[in-house]
């Protein structure tokens, strides 16, 4: 399905706004429908056009957070205070609002649940996003494969989709957080930044081979990947996607 | 233009610069963001070396000491990434591609770069000969850092920067065109900025 829809030009759809929700002070997700939208798979992502009245354009890409379902497509922006497009999504979109997309986008950082697990995702911040979509993929499909998701986040109000990864939790699902910068009172939990010895307790072991997915800020990508094969899982098996300080 | 986008303003940072060295759907950045597929690896210059494979009667080879005594350039470029930043006059020092093929002789029409950690990108030998490319090994007078490429990365401006293959260890030179990693993943085979060339069908 979604093999044969990016065989074609990607043409711009008109995407209207059905529903915003907030997921933490500065993280939105915004679920649009998309009519005729072909299917994605998960971790793949699209492009965001907006367009101004003299006819000024702006593009960004962003990862699509929903499994794929229909013609409802879900994206969670954080609102970057120097971007030109986050704070548009974030602050400025209305349900009934409409805006340009295309996509989906990406045949490399995806997992679909036939290829099973065990799977380790490793999320810093909004990195969580195509990791997410991952997620409901699996749980959408049934799927029962061995999963840990460790996820970095800098305090426990800014851990976006916080309530249903708590629901997903369990089923061969585990998760992990990590607070690096503050912690509720009572906190048992990791609280500080990802390292070799926490990925080895959260595991699975190189020797189990499970399909590694990290996504977030560079440094925290670099340091990810770099523990990662330091402990010895295979670098073509530990598939990475960043984002830069800019990115709208 | 028929659609507009309610209360879309913009922050038109192209107009501070040059918006005719912009090409459609880009903006400016300052910053110098980083794309990788995978983990970044590192290789020692010791067991570093550029290789020329393919269509050719003898393979050609330089350790790193070779490489470094080759004539080198500096070039100042933009560069264009497809996710969406561009960058106006990034400086570099490299060897031209030409002086790594001069007075080769080859049948081949196409070329694959291929870098450690496996990464490839196709392109027509026509595109990285005639000035149009090099294997740089400094940015901005500094060595170019591991995350971007480091010890060499290849630098062809003229095309979206995933046609620059980051970690090079050679080009091979090939009768049929092979698209490389991302081409095969759904992005566009060629990669022109100028004609928005981003995905498969674009």
């Amino acid at each position: 399905m979604a093999g044969a829809a990016v065989l074609g030009r990607l043409t711009w759809r008109i995407a209207e706004v059905v529903d915003i929700v907030d997921e933490t002070p500065r993280v939105k997700t915004i679920a649009f429908d998309v009519p005729d939208w072909p299917g994605h798979r998960a971790g793949q992502h699209v492009d965001v056009r907006l367009t101004a009245e003299d006819g000024y354009q702006a593009q960004r890409s962003y990862s699509i957070a929903s499994a794929a379902g229909g013609t409802r497509v879900e994206l969670t922006v954080e609102r970057l205070d120097d971007g030109e497009v986050s704070p548009y999504l974030t602050d400025e979109l209305r349900p009934g609002d409409r805006i340009e997309l295309r996509g989906p986008v990406g045949g490399y950082f995806v997992w679909e649940p036939s290829q099973g697990g065990p799977l380790l995702l490793v999320a810093g911040g909004s990195g969580v996003v195509p990791l997410m979509a991952m997620l409901r993929a699996r749980d959408a499909a049934g799927s029962d494969a061995e999963t840990r998701l460790l996820f970095s986040s800098r305090g426990w109000d800014d851990v976006i989709y916080r309530d249903e990864l708590e629901r997903l939790h369990g089923d061969g699902l585990r998760i992990v957080h990590t607070l690096t910068r503050s912690q509720p009172p009572g906190w048992t939990g990791y609280a500080r930044r990802l390292d070799a010895h926490m990925l080895a307790e959260v595991g699975p072991s190189p020797t189990e081979t499970p399909h590694v997915y990290a996504c977030g800020p560079t440094p925290f990508v670099e340091a990810a990947a770099r523990a990662l094969v330091e402990l010895g899982h295979e670098p073509h098996s530990v598939k990475t996607e960043r984002f830069g300080p800019t990115g709208g | 233009m028929s659609f507009v986008s309610r209360g879309f303003r913009g922050r038109r940072r192209e107009s501070e610069g040059d918006a005719t060295r912009i090409p459609p759907g880009q903006y400016l950045t300052d910053d110098y963001p980083v794309l990788s597929a995978g983990p970044t690896p590192h290789t020692p210059l010791d067991r570093w070396d550029f290789s020329i494979v393919g269509e050719l009667d003898e393979p050609r080879r330089w350790s790193w000491e070779e490489f470094r005594a080759l004539p080198s350039e500096e070039v100042t470029v933009d560069i264009h990434c497809v996710t969406k930043w561009s960058k106006l006059d990034t400086v570099w020092q490299g060897v031209s591609v030409d002086t790594l093929l001069d007075g080769l002789d080859t049948a081949a029409e196409y070329v694959v770069q291929y870098s450690d950690g496996g990464y490839t990108t196709n392109l027509p030998l026509e595109d990285v000969t005639g000035g149009k490319a090099w294997v740089v090994f400094d940015y901005d007078g500094e060595p170019l850092e591991a995350e971007h490429g480091g010890p060499a990365r290849m630098l062809v401006p003229h095309l979206y920067f995933w046609k620059s293959a980051k970690w090079v260890r050679g080009l091979r030179l090939t009768a049929a065109d092979e698209p490389g990693f991302w081409e095969v993943n759904g992005y566009h085979n060629y990669g022109d900025p100028w004609q928005e060339q981003r995905y498969w069908g674009d």
